[in-house]
């Protein structure tokens, strides 16, 4: 279980263009924030987007959220907190080489990305039957339609990009789960299920802040 | 060897400290503070986020270069948010008229 039966080669788990494993470990947590820096910058731009309209159409905005259902969007939020738990669970148990604990926290943490995604399709559909979908079918009443369908354009951009690296995450935790359920980690090499940690954690962190914008601006008046 | 091991109790409290917040950023909303309503919001949703950052990404154990990344991609996005909000702010500070009114 603490070694790597299927390396053959005489350096075990590490790569022959790496002087040691610490050396492979940095280099491979590095290439995953790089990526990260991206993944900011991807999601500040539709970030950026949404400051400025709610800055100008502050009152639309408002109102459109609050048609959002908050009860549905705090229980989303306390799961993916709760998903981020179990994955920082799963890395700490591949730092210590616990085959089968590794498997059983991805599998929860895929279980509580299921449910997260589960009550994003009951929130879609009920928008669809309300008419919250922008386009022809829209439905506001009052002056400040256009603003409100700004608002739900923004939202289905935002929450449907973050939900599509939900899908991906989980198509990854499963992938690993099967890796790691044959034996494929040890304290040596993890980096994949660290990364893959950190991918899920930053996935957290996009909803940590679409949660208040989008559900919360309202909720005052 | 590789990585910093941290105790299970770390990641519960931190755990803990997320559902607290997630309740204060619902219950302050409710309120009306009028700007600080956004402000209020947007300072749980950071320190939130530092929490998974810098625990459970173990960014706080990770090296330079790691921490140079993440200067560099949150840099850059407050340069674009800066930018397009304080140009936004101020716009009607002139009394030109805008295209679109």
């Amino acid at each position: 279980m603490n070694h790597n039966p299927h390396t053959t080669t005489p350096r075990g788990p590490l790569a022959h263009h790496f002087d040691d494993l610490d050396q492979q470990h940095e280099a491979a947590a590095l290439g995953m924030w790089v990526f990260l820096v991206t993944e900011v910058l991807f999601f500040g731009g539709l970030f950026a987007g949404y400051g400025l309209y709610r800055f100008r159409y502050a009152e639309g905005f408002m109102e459109a959220s609050r048609h959002l259902s908050v009860p549905l969007g705090a229980f989303n939020t306390v799961v993916l907190i709760g998903s981020s738990l179990t994955m920082a669970m799963g890395v700490h148990s591949a730092q210590l080489g616990r085959r089968k604990a590794i498997t059983l926290y991805l599998c929860l943490t895929i279980l509580l990305g299921m449910v997260f995604l589960g009550v994003k399709v009951v929130e879609y559909s009920d928008k669809f039957q309300e008419g919250h979908v922008p386009g022809q079918a829209f439905v506001h009443e009052g002056p400040l339609a256009r603003q409100a369908e700004l608002f739900f354009s923004f939202y289905f951009a935002m929450t449907g990009l973050h939900a599509l690296h939900m899908v991906v995450g989980i198509g990854l935790l499963a992938f690993y789960a099967r890796v790691a359920w044959r034996g494929r980690f040890s304290p040596e090499y993890y980096a994949p299920i660290e990364n893959l940690g950190l991918y899920w954690h930053f996935v957290d962190i996009v909803w940590i802040f679409l949660f208040p914008l989008l559900y919360l601006i309202g909720l005052h008046e | 060897m590789t990585g910093h091991v941290m105790p299970v109790r770390a990641y519960l409290a931190v755990f803990g400290a997320l559902l607290v917040l997630t309740f204060v950023t619902v219950w302050v909303a409710r309120y009306d503070l009028d700007v600080f309503n956004i402000i209020v919001a947007l300072s749980v949703a950071i320190a939130k986020g530092l929490l998974v950052l810098l625990y459970f990404m173990h960014l706080r154990y990770s090296g330079r270069l790691v921490w140079i990344c993440m200067v560099a991609a949150f840099s850059w996005l407050g340069l674009l948010l800066g930018a397009l909000l304080h140009e936004m702010a101020t716009r009607d500070w002139t009394g030109m008229p805008t295209p679109w009114e």
